[in-house]
């Protein structure tokens, strides 16, 4: 579904991905570990396609398509989806009217009809149920005074409607307390098929307790330096990330002797 | 800058083409014989010329003010044509006499005069450069007691009306703009509801400048007698040229006891080019008096036109219990300039006004809110509350603020919030990522932003403002 290969991005003069392999097949869930500042949230908004980051080799294909050649609103109608791991405000446009906005957007792309506000709240009502959102904040202004756990809830309400292929979630067990984990994991978990792929960005273990992965890569310093099953996220989270980085360094030290 | 915030920018304008009517015109140039032949087109009786060439002789002493936050070069003023009518059109016993050519182009304004076929609910009078075309919904109104006619037909048919009211709001030696409106006004719309009737229907003007080099000066009168109210729209329009147009209009607005006036503006005259060539150089004096004790008055205006904007308008707040309120959005882009806000000035005791304005500036436009809030020593108990916005869009452009405010009153309570915001390349980027494009994402950013004016148009009007405002703000982001 996705084939990453030898991605390298710069954001102004900074390179912070120095060369990203990774392949995400249908109905695959890969975590993307690692310290901060390692480039998980990079990566994550380059395969989402945000204008700040330029790609200065590599390619990254989705369905066989050059998804690097493609708008972020293209690639959102394609159905990639990017939870963000800052929900960005939007004062005066309620959640209703945005979310209704996109998802006739992603529709029309589809070639299916629009929906009208009334058959849109049937949609809504039963997808804010997944994470327990109270139906008043449909009226609310977009992420707007939202406190951390509710923004974070909002965007697993636009996952569910907008039912995207290829949900990338961007750390965003930050700032939730671990009821609200729970909720939110519960929901991406409800939402799981076997046609449908996930990549979960999170700097702790924690969340991947909810969320199983089928593959944990780890990152540092732009680069993969391991991959492996779920348990490589226990591992990490007892060990730390300094012992994947000392691994690298003996590797390397070793591979120059 | 990112790309995102640079490539979004120009639609054509829709509404730049031109009629092609046979016109009956006015040579250029302003003198007193000019003056006399505008009223002598228009058959008005003596006290109208006499009144005009007051004016006339009092706008001669007077300059053109340069006080605006805008720039603009000379403007000729004996360079101008001051009339311009479409020769077809004369006193018209109905609707269907109207010359098809001047039907089509109001149809393809979207505003249609056919009766039958027109949105229920709204009467139309629609002025082509110095005239107006026709007026619907005369017969259903008047059942009321309602009069909504052309400014020429009431000063012909109601001379005591006019007479009594015209210029107690905004005096022909108000400021030079409405002096030269004064001597030279051709047309507009008149409006007078009765004692105690609520106006059943919106009314609305459209104006429409058609002729080349010409000015449009046209006058609006609403009065509206003890207790009743009246919600009043105007839209506007002109075709692109390359040359600027003066445009210098007055509104007055007088409201009785316990009477209120809903002012609403969708102003989309041509702004000129990308690099600021031609447009409409609007210049309009906008006033409303709250004569009577509990009246209310309220302005909502979209600016979305016009190479330069420059008006205020403002509310008398004279009568005990009167309210003012101006709710505005004023959207410059390109090489637009716009100077605009408002004058509340408290006289009555426990008066109240309130100012909403959001600005928005985009490409090297450059917005200026200026208002005024003023509370006379006898306005005990007077309250203003004013929030002023500003957004950019991208770095080349400006938004400031002027706000004045004068209290001579220990009682009043006068709170001013201002705010400067951009739209962001994230907020526009979140959108993208919902499957928007960069027109609709800033379409509903700034919708977003102009919420509390947008809540203030009559619904139609609302739904036409936003997009307008998507259409003009197009091109200004990527």
């Amino acid at each position: 579904m996705l084939e990453i290969k030898g991605l390298r991005a710069n954001i102004g003069e900074n390179e912070i991905l120095k060369g990203i392999d990774l392949t995400v097949n249908k109905g695959e869930i890969h975590a993307v570990m690692g310290p901060n500042g390692s480039g998980k949230s990079t990566l994550a908004q380059v395969i989402a396609g945000h204008p700040a980051y330029e790609v200065t080799a590599g390619s990254v294909t989705y369905d066989g398509q050059d998804l690097l050649d493609m708008e972020p609103e293209e690639r959102a109608q394609a159905g990639i989806f990017l939870a963000f791991q800052y929900p960005v405000e939007i004062p005066g446009v309620t959640n209703a009217y945005f979310l209704r906005s996109a998802y006739n957007a992603v529709r029309k792309a589809r070639g299916e009809e629009e929906v009208d506000p009334l058959e849109f709240l049937d949609v809504m009502e039963e997808k804010m149920k997944l994470v327990d959102m109270d139906p008043s904040m449909l009226n609310r202004s977009v992420n707007a005074g939202f406190s951390g756990g509710e923004k974070k809830r909002n965007e697993i309400v636009q996952l569910a409607v907008l039912n995207p292929r290829l949900a990338i979630l961007d750390e965003t067990d930050s700032g939730l307390d671990i009821d609200a984990l729970r909720i939110v994991a519960d929901g991406v978990n409800k939402l799981r098929t076997p046609e449908k792929s996930a990549i979960v960005v999170t700097h702790y273990q924690r969340l991947l307790n909810y969320i199983v992965p089928d593959f944990v890569h780890v990152l540092a310093g732009g680069r993969i330096v391991k991959s492996g099953g779920k348990e490589l996220a226990l591992e990490l989270e007892e060990h730390g990330y300094d012992w994947i980085q000392n691994e690298q360094s003996a590797a390397g030290a070793g591979s120059r002797a | 800058m990112s790309t995102a915030i640079e490539s979004l920018v120009n639609r054509e304008y829709q509404y730049g083409f031109v009629t092609e009517v046979e016109a009956d015109t006015i040579p250029r140039g302003l003198n007193e014989d000019v003056v006399r032949a505008i009223a002598a087109k228009k058959d008005e009786p003596e006290w109208m010329v006499e009144w005009r060439l007051k004016a006339y002789r009092r706008w001669l002493t007077m300059t053109e003010p340069h006080w605006p936050n805008v720039t603009y070069g000379p403007i000729d003023y004996q360079d101008m044509i001051y009339y311009s009518a479409p020769k077809s059109v004369k006193p018209l016993a109905s609707l269907d006499e109207v010359d098809p050519e001047l039907l089509r182009t109001y149809e393809k304004l979207g505003i249609s005069l056919t009766e039958q076929k027109f949105l229920a609910g709204v009467a139309v009078d629609a002025i082509f450069d110095s005239v107006s075309v026709g007026t619907t919904f005369k017969e259903e109104l008047g059942k009321q007691g309602i009069i909504f006619c052309s400014f020429g037909e009431a000063i012909q048919s109601h001379p005591d009306l006019v007479q009594k009211y015209l210029g107690t709001v905004v005096p022909h030696s108000d400021n030079f703009f409405a002096a030269l409106n004064a001597a030279v006004f051709s047309d507009g719309s008149f409006c007078y509801v009765p004692k105690g009737v609520k106006c059943p229907m919106e009314l609305s003007t459209y104006f429409r400048i058609n002729a080349a080099d010409t000015g449009q000066f046209e006058r609006t009168l609403i009065v509206a007698e003890e207790g009743s109210s009246v919600s009043y729209l105007e839209g506007c329009t002109a075709p692109k040229r390359s040359g600027n147009q003066l445009h210098a209009a007055v509104v007055e607005l007088v409201a009785l006891d316990n009477a209120s006036i809903k002012y609403s503006t969708v102003q989309n005259w041509y702004a000129g080019d990308a690099e600021g060539v031609g447009g409409i150089y609007n210049f309009v004096t906008k006033r409303g008096k709250c004569v009577g004790v509990n009246s209310k008055i309220s302005w909502t205006q979209v600016e979305t036109g016009s190479a330069i904007t420059w008006k205020y308008p403002s509310v008398i707040l004279q009568g005990d219990n009167s309210t003012g309120e101006f709710y505005s959005v004023a959207v410059v882009n390109n090489r637009q300039q716009a100077d605009t806000g408002t004058k509340m000035i408290h006289i009555g005791k426990n008066t109240k006004s309130t100012i909403i304005s959001k600005g928005i500036s985009a490409g090297r436009g450059n917005n200026s809110y200026r208002g005024q809030v003023k509370v006379m020593p006898r306005a005990t108990g007077a309250r203003n509350y004013t929030q002023c916005d500003s957004m950019l869009i991208g770095n080349e452009c400006g938004a400031h603020t002027f706000p004045y405010i004068e209290v001579q009153n220990d009682s009043a309570m006068v709170e001013h919030e201002a705010s400067t915001s951009k739209i962001g390349e994230d907020q526009i980027f979140y959108c993208k990522q919902r499957g928007l494009n960069a027109e609709h994402a800033i379409s509903i950013i700034v919708s977003g932003f102009c919420k509390e004016v947008f809540q203030n148009l009559p619904m139609e009007f609302a739904v036409e403002a936003q997009q307008l405002l998507g259409i003009s703000l197009e091109g200004s982001v990527g």
